[in-house]
């Protein structure tokens, strides 16, 4: 009856010390690189009175974004009984977890004042997002820890199905709480629309299953595990239809502003003439990130190879990232408009396109989260039963839903 | 027959009287007129009382009389709250001047842009903590102890109003208090508001006899600030957003 039997990893490999060394190194660099812009002030990043918010954001956005993403494999299993996912619920809200917490130390790290945190935690604007983000994140963590119990212990098994639910519903409270710190900043015009709520959403689920996709191969490949093809085949359809799907929004997104006269000047920044931007929206966003993975994930020959189907999910990272940068520092380049219909000048850089380079600190910041993300992994897959000993279609996908939920123990 | 040597005594016990009298007056004087003096410049609001929505303190900028080139406004805030005036993309400037072209008929316009102490301000409304705050008599501020520097009110300012503290500060005012770490704005020079006296800028605007700028309860229908914005057209800055300014422009 019990045919998945979860393991933890051995652990004990050169590979193994080797990447927990690498991502330790990049963690170390990242709680430096705080710790200078700590000591110095935000003088030595990029960031400016013009771009208040910059590498770090792109980063923590994208691992808070694709952290709720990447649950979705979870809530596939608990919420619309697909028993096929079942075996890869556990994985998922691992990962999760580790993204969310990567992407918040960036957030927390990044503040002018981050030793005010206990300030964070106790005073309360609920009229800000911000504010109501904070229960939502840690929410997350302990609905998604609570959901992870009940699918690894065997007597909270018949709980994981409303553990899933509640999990399912509070990650799109989540990252619809993420669309709105952009959604509700009505005074720029690269934001402001109710849109962004529900286009974060999907963007979460084609993020997430990247990553999903991407860590799943690695683990089981350098494990030595026997992962089906079918476990991938059936993933890699779902990333098609999610990749496509964020694409369909920012199409709406864009197209609806191309509408609105006030809004062209803009459009005609982030699309063409804004240098840096149009070419990571167009060459990074779309292409890269979206037309090619789904172009190698849909192609009959290309989408069986693991290595390719590989290169598809790590390109949608790479286009994911390309689009927080667009999102976040394309929108704080373009100008404010004080005076629309003027030419404007002062010594405060207004009616001009503000410039940003990300100085190494931050960008060590940022990749510092990504690298928590990973240590976090890579200890508790040894530490605990997260990854099943095998994935081939027998395991994953013949049996009842009932006999999964014994198996998940 | 007390009585006489009494009344005889009494001029000179009177003198002791006036002695004693005239000394506690006039130690009494020396220690109370330095408070004194203070209240008189306090008016009629002591530390103590809290700010009134009763007065909403405004600004009108009559663009007609502000010049392109004059910078008085500016240096006179930097001089009052401390600021270095430097220019980088990191330093602070809590007012600045505009200069505006109209793209189609050419004519041009000067005028100062800082915080425009909204009635619904957004940097308000985003702010985590609720550092960023209105007072009552509708100045907007930033509480510097709980700002945790999240830089969000930044983004959500329609009027590029609030900078952050890229560095150490060094040699401030004890009056406004500024911190690496921390967003910070125009506080309409609350401080001196509080003494009963006009922000730096409007002074040395007025000083400059260009008096471009005035200052005043939007509230008081007597005030100089309300008969001018009752009389002429006068213009919100995004006015489009709703967000009731107190920062009003004459002549754009």
């Amino acid at each position: 009856m019990a045919s998945i039997a979860f393991r933890e990893i051995e652990g004990h490999s050169r590979g193994y010390y080797a990447l927990l060394g690498a991502v330790g190194a990049i963690t170390l660099a990242g709680l430096a690189s705080a710790y200078y812009m700590e000591h110095h002030g935000h003088v030595v990043t990029g960031m400016t009175n013009q771009i208040v918010w910059g590498i770090p954001h792109v980063f923590a956005v994208f691992l808070i974004v694709a952290a709720s993403g990447v649950l979705n494999v979870a809530s596939i299993a608990s919420v619309f009984g697909k028993t096929f996912y079942k075996p890869l619920a556990p994985l998922s809200g691992l990962l999760a977890i580790a993204m969310l917490a990567g992407g918040l130390m960036v957030l927390m790290l990044d503040l002018g004042r981050a030793d005010r945190m206990i300030i964070a935690m106790t005073y309360y604007n609920f009229k800000s997002i911000f504010a109501l983000n904070v229960f939502l994140y840690t929410g997350f963590f302990t609905i998604v820890g609570i959901y992870l119990w009940t699918m690894m212990e065997r007597g909270m098994n018949r709980y994981s199905g409303a553990a899933g639910f509640v999990a399912f519903i509070w990650r799109l409270l989540l990252t619809t709480g993420t669309g709105s710190i952009f959604g509700f900043l009505v005074a720029r015009q690269a934001y402001d629309s109710a849109l962004l709520a529900p286009m974060f959403i999907v963007m979460s689920f084609s993020y997430g299953l990247a990553v999903y996709i991407l860590v799943l191969i690695a683990s089981y490949h350098w494990t030595g595990r026997s992962l089906d093809d079918a476990v991938i085949g059936r993933l890699k359809k779902l990333l098609i239809v999610f990749v496509a799907a964020a694409l369909y929004f920012v199409a709406v997104h864009h197209l609806t502003n191309l509408y609105v006269a006030k809004q062209l000047d803009f459009e005609k920044f982030i699309l063409v003439t804004g240098g840096v931007y149009p070419l990571l929206f167009w060459v990074g966003q779309v292409a890269l990130g979206s037309l090619v993975p789904i172009a190698i994930l849909a192609h009959p020959g290309l989408g069986r190879a693991r290595a390719w189907v590989c290169l598809a999910a790590l390109l949608v990272v790479l286009g994911a990232l390309a689009q927080m940068y667009v999102t976040i520092i394309g929108g704080q380049a373009y100008p404010l408009q004080l005076f629309p219909g003027m030419q404007v000048s002062s010594t405060f850089f207004d009616g001009v396109v503000h410039p940003y380079a990300p100085s190494m600190p931050e960008i060590f910041l940022g990749l510092g989260g990504v690298a928590v993300a990973a240590v976090i992994v890579l200890i508790a897959i040894k530490l605990l039963r997260f990854l099943p000993e095998r994935l081939d279609t027998r395991e994953s996908g013949q049996l009842p839903a009932n006999q999964h939920n014994e198996a998940a123990a | 027959m007390n009585e006489p040597e009494r009344s005889q005594d009494q001029p000179e016990a009177m003198s002791r009287r006036q002695f004693i009298g005239w000394g506690a007056a006039t130690a009494a004087g020396i220690a109370i007129a330095p408070g004194v003096t203070l209240f008189d410049l306090a008016h009629g609001r002591p530390a103590e009382q809290a700010a009134t929505n009763k007065v909403r303190w405004g600004m009108l900028i009559d663009t007609n009389q502000c010049t392109a080139g004059c910078n008085d406004c500016v240096t006179a805030c930097n001089t009052e709250n401390h600021l270095s005036g430097g220019l980088k993309e990191t330093d602070s400037q809590w007012i600045r001047k505009i200069e505006l072209k109209d793209l189609r008929s050419s004519k041009a316009h000067s005028l100062p842009m800082m915080c425009q102490h909204c009635e619904h301000p957004p940097c308000v409304d985003v702010c985590p903590t609720g550092a960023s705050f209105k007072r009552a008599d509708g100045i907007v501020l930033v509480d510097r102890h709980i700002c945790i520097g999240c830089r969000y009110c930044m983004m959500a300012c329609p009027y590029k109003a609030r900078s952050f503290v890229h560095e150490d500060v060094t040699g401030q005012n004890p009056d406004v208090p500024r911190g690496k770490g921390c967003v910070e704005s125009c506080t309409l020079c609350v401080h001196r508001i509080d003494r009963d006296q006009k922000p730096a800028c409007v002074e040395a605007c007025s000083t400059a006899g260009r008096n471009a700028m005035i200052f005043g309860d939007l509230n008081d229908p007597q005030s100089e600030i309300s008969k001018r914005v009752a009389t002429y057209a006068t213009t919100q800055v995004r006015a489009d957003l709703g967000l009731n300014v107190a920062v009003r422009y004459q002549g754009i």
